[in-house]
């Protein structure tokens, strides 16, 4: 004869186990749900599926100190701001290539995210760039707050990419452009009064030729501000587009 | 403390033996009824000194760019833009001008320190020392300030702007004399936080390896002919900017 005791031991054991089992299953479930979910979520467009287009870079040369237009076809996406960093990236891209009049290592992959923001509102407004606290770790404040706007943004991630959220048109006012470039692209960018502020001026001078209403561009570096590109040119400091002069 | 009461003593006795002689001389005009003579010459009225500050960049903890010789070996900006500050400084003192540099050692000099002397010196022309390895010859800066009318008391970030005009001016006579040593020159503007800071005809002066047709870019750095080449360059321009001041 089997004791009471261990009777209901066994009750007792069974019954966890059913619940343990019906638990897992619904766990398992909820993550099938939320995988697939993310599924749908994740980007479907392609760069590849934007129409090719003509865009205009401004390519610096260092021997004389200018900037040389240049038209190339290339497909670019439709988001003003995906539209931008494709543009640079593909000006970076001719940069990083063998005999580059103005060679920079890096390529299009420096840069991070192009930020499109209504200017004048904005420059007068320091929480964009002035929070140096990091509390969230590198970046995190100033990108936070630049997304928390009525952004049209860009960002690039391994392997996927962003999803195009349906942004509401900007009105026509001037745009101040934050160009977020990466620590490795500024580490490796040669030193010099020169060089430095070409590659400012061929940014600037490339983002308002496509986007003319880009009149101000400002700088990060891995969603920080730095003080200098490489030593020299100011990355404080908002440059007017237009002329490719920084604003006092 | 007696010292200082000595050379107030002394500076009282000075001025009272000032102001008698120019009574005398007051009183002699108008007995001979000739016309005015001054007496003695007041110090600010003395022939005027020809000062330029020379600023060689970076220094201390900040290396500025990374200059690679051609042994493998490197060298920092500051220790080349030192040399060179030295190298023209002998050479302008042998025509007569009063040089002021900014550093004369491996020191930490910040740039508001560097307008702040270069302001006390009342120059007639201040030279900001770079050197980089990417482009050509010499690149010389102007401040991209644009020009405005000088003001009682600038401001300090943006003083330059009055002298904005001469500053061009000063880069045409240096341009000039470059080329005519056989040296490739670039002109251009930018923002350089020291140099924007200056009350003086001012210009950043970055010296590159020579890769015109027929140099060997890759000794330029290490290869004291180069250097003095440069220097003798700048030592004549300055001379004839000196000579361009002289005349009304
Ligand atoms: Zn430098």
């Amino acid at each position: 004869m089997i004791p009471r005791y261990q009777a209901v031991l066994f009750a007792i054991l069974l019954a966890a186990s059913v619940i343990m089992g019906v638990v897992l299953w619904q766990l398992r479930e909820r993550a099938h749900q939320r995988l697939l979910q993310g599924h749908d979520s994740a980007p479907t467009q392609a760069p590849q599926v934007a129409p090719a287009e003509q865009a205009t870079l401004l390519v610096a040369s260092d021997p004389d100190n200018s900037l040389l237009t240049q038209l190339q076809t290339l497909p670019l996406p439709q988001d003003p701001g995906s539209r931008a960093r494709v543009i640079l990236g593909k000006l970076l891209d001719l940069y990083a290539a063998p005999g580059a009049a103005h060679p920079v290592p890096g390529g299009g992959a420096s840069i991070a995210q192009v930020f499109l923001l209504p200017a004048p509102e904005l420059l007068s407004n320091p929480v964009i760039l002035s929070d140096p606290s990091g509390a969230e770790g590198r970046g995190k404040p100033a990108l936070s707050e630049v997304e928390r706007g009525p952004a049209v943004s860009s960002r690039r991630t391994p392997g996927t990419r962003a999803p195009l959220t349906p942004n509401p048109a900007p009105p026509n006012g001037p745009l101040l452009a934050v160009v977020n470039l990466t620590g490795s692209f500024v580490a490796s960018h040669p030193s010099g009064l020169e060089a430095e502020n070409l590659t400012l001026q061929s940014i600037c001078g490339t983002l308002h030729a496509n986007l003319p209403r880009v009149t101000q561009v400002r700088f990060l570096v891995d969603g920080q501000q730095r003080a200098t590109l490489a030593g020299h040119a100011d990355l404080t400091r908002a440059y007017l587009a237009a002329d490719a002069a920084p604003q006092p | 403390m007696n010292l200082l009461k000595d050379s107030q003593t002394s500076r009282t006795k000075s001025l009272r033996r000032l102001l008698a002689a120019f009574l005398l001389a007051a009183a002699a005009t108008l007995a001979a009824q000739a016309p005015p003579v001054p007496a003695v010459p007041q110090p600010p009225l003395a022939p005027p000194r020809f000062i330029v500050v020379l600023d060689a960049a970076h220094g201390g903890d900040d290396p500025g760019g990374s200059l690679t010789n051609p042994d493998g070996g490197g060298q920092p900006e500051k220790a080349f833009t030192l040399a060179l500050s030295v190298r023209l400084r002998s050479l302008l003192a042998a025509r007569g001008f009063q040089v002021i540099t900014t550093r004369e050692s491996d020191a930490a000099v910040d740039s508001d320190r560097r307008a702040e002397i270069a302001n006390r010196a009342n120059a007639q022309a201040c030279l900001s020392l770079h050197a980089a390895e990417t482009g050509s010859g010499v690149h010389l800066f102007a401040s991209s300030l644009s020009p405005a009318a000088p003001t009682r008391i600038p401001a300090w970030k943006t003083a330059q702007a009055a002298w904005v005009t001469r500053s061009l001016a000063l880069a045409g006579v240096v341009n000039s004399a470059l080329l005519q040593a056989g040296l490739p020159v670039t002109l251009g503007r930018a923002t350089l936080p020291a140099v924007d800071s200056m009350t003086c005809p001012a210009l950043a002066v970055e010296v590159a390896p020579d890769r015109s047709a027929g140099s060997n870019p890759a000794d330029s750095f290490i290869d004291p002919a180069y250097q003095a080449r440069i220097a003798e360059a700048l030592a004549t321009a300055l001379l004839e900017w000196k000579s361009e001041a002289r005349q009304p």
